[in-house]
């Protein structure tokens, strides 16, 4: 038999499933039909073009400024992560879903586990103030001065001693889970799709010779040795290309 | 709230619930899925160019389960806490209709005829030592490749499957794959055409003496119409198939091959965002009255059905039997018990060449392109001596290399800095990948259970998961990765290098979403928990579809057998059950 659960029960746990559902959830009964909207595409939300950091305070900008650089420096290889533009990608992400952990197991109790149980922090946000606070804390106690501060030799000791976890970050902070996920964050914003704030202008995939979202490469997949001759296109396609007038 | 009841009720609608829903509602059975996520198709959720987004669908998981609502705990031995997984890593589970269907790459494959025989098949041939080394649980399939080939026929042509066949009713064919069981026809379409790097791959495995042949797959190498009358346009070999949704179409997943014909008939209805709480029993616990669910309109409902089948994904499918309450939780200590027992996953490793003067331009792909060889696979090859049993397939596959996650740079470069950025400018277009993907046994401690600490969102506990490789892993997947290094050396590049896969288990790198076991297939009720129709042995109108169902794994992909086996199922639930409910095969 079913067992039969208070309206009281019933409300609250409708109520916990509904806030985890998109804005736009709301449950169907589908019957001989194909549910088909012509006016609605799952369309990506662009960057805020708003100039400046939204979540970044000028001390964490400085910070991931200067990190990012030395995780990948501007040189002639091709674009470093300043001029890609990766810290503004990292603080437009940080301010949307991703910062708060939209996708992210939340649920208390938190414990220190092995290295093979992954992440057990809270949202990025979170992590991320506090890690910032905390590196800069200890930099000014190893090396005199907070880590944008630094010369950039320093800074790569720095990283180094963050990515091994052996900086002293106190409670608050986990070095090397810290420096995983800002490297992580800072790949992304280097090779992401432009129109989330970094790889500006496609620098990076220019660089490495992906194409970007090109609908049909059949044409190359027999074209063997060749190197692919056009240039990589965005999903807002490319800044020449201009709807006729 | 209780509803009209129906024939049948589906709990999630992926591949399984579809396949299930087409083959039931066309015998004239009236059939009701849930789905905890919504609609979804390519014109209005994932449409070109859209799809073609790194960041929002791999690395912010859009199609994915979202973990903020469910989860599970994880530890690698008995002795240690799981902790929940706060982040989706090792494994990508789907959710919403078409479930993993959506973002699958579209590998199918059919098991090895000894593949259903482990344990009988290995200890005729190697003894009881190797068998029980590592406590080791495999047991045998009750089924047989003979016995399901007519329903791998049936989804290789639902899915319409470009490739080469091996072995055609016990004729090899040249450029097949010879150590496959036999097939009573080819595949519906040709092979898909092979990029550079597979070619050089499958140039070099050639010469050593092995067997290339091109990847099964459900990327369709020119227009298709599948045997409903579904249409499928050709693949652009764009690199965005694997986690991402198809927007061209050209990848076989239940909207593409199935719905538009299921969603016309009278009999079939799909309730979308409505999470199944449970199986409700009985009060003797032997027979499922139906579901109760609760929707997002805060209301919990109940929805009558004759016959109960779990579809969702499987560790969801072993999570509704424990916390229905039906058979008995397996118990590690003892090794009794059923639910949860069993539980495994695969192991993988790779070798990256470089070239200098050869551009293979790596992102040119679909989600099975590539050039595999099958040698080192199960008992393809001779294991005396060796330590291990089971084995994979190796080979070089073009699935994108989409650059936020691939960064083939040789042995020794950091992982930042101006070194890391110079190799990958150098190497991204001159590297050839190769993959190796091999089995995992099953092992007395690896199970599911019910974690006793943390809850899902409505309150129930996780699955918590206790998962390690063994001996018996390591040393077969270092067998495979000098295998693949053999090649790699044999194509000519400037140098390789070899990752291995080493240690315990992580939970946090993308491996792959080959978890199986738990609610096993077999001809004890004692060792496992449904028979060979995938029939509950303590529910008899209960069936439980999924990768859940295998005894342990095989060096292949799943989806191919999963889909063999709910087919399997269906007919047995259309040509036995409905004339006769009860169970189907006699404990």
């Amino acid at each position: 038999m079913i067992t039969r659960v208070s309206r009281r029960v019933a409300m609250r746990l409708g109520a916990a499933f509904a806030a985890l559902l998109p804005a736009r959830a709301i449950a169907e009964t589908i019957r001989r039909r194909w549910p088909w909207a012509a006016d609605r595409t799952d369309r990506p939300v662009r960057r805020d073009e708003r100039p400046g950091y939204i979540f970044f305070s000028p001390a964490e900008a400085a910070f991931v400024e200067a990190a990012a650089a030395r995780m990948i420096p501007s040189d002639a290889t091709g674009p470093g992560a300043t001029e890609a533009q990766v810290p503004r990608f990292i603080d437009r992400q940080l301010a949307g879903p991703f910062g708060e952990g939209d996708r992210f197991y939340l649920q208390p109790p938190f414990a220190k586990g092995q290295p093979t149980q992954g992440w057990q922090m809270g949202p990025p946000v979170t992590v991320y103030r506090a890690s910032i606070a905390a590196i800069d804390r200890w930099s000014a106690a190893t090396y005199g001065r907070p880590f944008a501060a630094l010369d950039p030799a320093t800074q790569d000791q720095a990283l180094k001693a963050l990515e091994e976890g052996k900086a002293e970050l106190g409670g608050a902070a986990d070095a090397k889970a810290f420096f995983a996920l800002l490297l992580q964050n800072v790949i992304e914003g280097y090779f992401a799709d432009p129109i989330y704030g970094g790889n500006r202008d496609m620098g990076a995939w220019a660089m490495i010779g992906f194409p970007g979202a090109r609908y049909d490469l059949t044409p190359w997949v027999s074209r063997y040795g060749e190197v692919y001759a056009l240039p990589p296109v965005g999903l807002a396609g490319r800044a020449e290309w201009k709807p006729r007038s | 709230m209780a509803e009209p009841a129906v024939d049948v009720v589906l709990v999630g609608f992926g591949w399984t619930g579809a396949i299930m829903a087409e083959a039931l509602t066309a015998a004239g059975l009236n059939v009701l899925a849930f789905e905890r996520g919504g609609w979804r198709t390519a014109p209005n959720d994932f449409a070109i160019p859209f799809d073609q987004d790194e960041l929002r669908y791999m690395w912010r998981h859009h199609l994915f389960q979202n973990v903020a609502h469910s989860t599970i705990t994880f530890r690698n031995s008995p002795d240690q806490q799981a902790l929940p997984m706060r982040r989706l890593g090792s494994f990508l589970p789907g959710a919403g209709v078409g479930g993993g269907g959506v973002h699958w790459n579209g590998q199918v494959w059919r098991f090895l005829p000894t593949d259903f025989a482990a344990r009988s098949h290995n200890l005729e041939r190697y003894g009881a030592g190797v068998v029980n080394a590592n406590d080791m649980t495999v047991q045998d399939y009750p089924v047989t490749y003979a016995e399901l080939e007519p329903y791998y026929d049936r989804f290789d042509y639902l899915c319409g499957v470009s490739g080469k066949a091996g072995n055609l009713g016990g004729q090899i064919q040249p450029g097949g794959n010879p150590f496959e069981g036999p097939r009573s026809r080819d595949y519906p379409n040709p092979p898909l055409n092979q990029p550079y790097g597979p070619s050089l791959f499958a140039k070099a495995a050639a010469s050593l003496g092995y067997h290339p042949f091109p990847h099964p797959a459900a990327n369709m190498s020119r227009p298709y119409t599948n045997p409903l009358g579904v249409q499928l346009g050709a693949c652009t070999y764009c690199g965005f198939c694997e986690k991402f949704g198809c927007g061209n179409d050209s990848k076989s997943s239940p909207q593409t091959t199935i719905l538009p014909v299921l969603m016309a008939r009278p009999n079939f209805t799909l309730r979308t965002y409505c999470e199944v709480m449970k199986v409700e029993l009985t009060r003797d616990g032997k027979h499922a009255t139906g579901v109760s669910y609760v929707d997002e309109n805060g209301v919990l409902g109940f929805q009558p059905a004759a016959i109960v089948i779990l579809s969702a994904f499987m560790l969801e499918n072993v999570r509704q039997l424990l916390l229905s309450g039906i058979g008995t939780p397996y118990d590690p200590r003892t090794g009794t018990g059923t639910v949860g027992r069993n539980y495994s996953y695969q192991i993988t490793s790779s070798v990256n060449v470089f070239y200098d003067d050869k551009v293979t331009n790596p992102f040119i792909g679909a989600g099975a392109l590539g050039m595999i060889i099958d040698d080192f696979n199960g008992d393809n090859f001779d294991h005396t001596g060796l330590g291990f049993i089971g084995g994979g397939y190796l080979g070089a596959l073009n699935t994108g290399a989409r650059p936020i996650e691939t960064h083939p740079v040789p042995d020794k470069t950091p992982k930042w800095g101006a070194e890391f950025k110079r190799a990958i400018a150098e190497n991204y277009v001159k590297t050839v990948p190769i993959v190796t993907h091999g089995a995992v046994m099953s092992h007395r401690n690896n199970y599911l259970d019910l974690d006793p600490t943390w809850r899902d969102t409505l309150g129930r506990p996780l699955m918590r998961m206790t998962f390690d490789f063994t001996d018996n892993e390591h040393k077969m997947s270092d067998y495979l990765t000098d295998k693949a290094a053999e090649i790699g050396r044999a194509m000519g590049g400037r140098e390789i290098r070899v990752n291995k896969r080493s240690g315990h288990y992580d939970i946090t790198p993308y491996q792959t979403t080959h978890t199986t076991g738990g609610a096993i297939m077999g001809a004890d009720p004692k060792t496992s928990a449904i028979n060979r129709y995938l029939q509950s042995w303590d529910v008899p109108n209960l069936f439980v579809a999924g990768a859940n169902a295998f005894p342990q794994n095989a060096g292949y992909n799943p989806m191919g057998t999963v889909a063999a086996l709910t087919y399997h199922c269906a007919d047995a639930i259309v040509r036995d059950y409905v004339r006769s409910p009860g169970p189907l095969v006699q404990a």
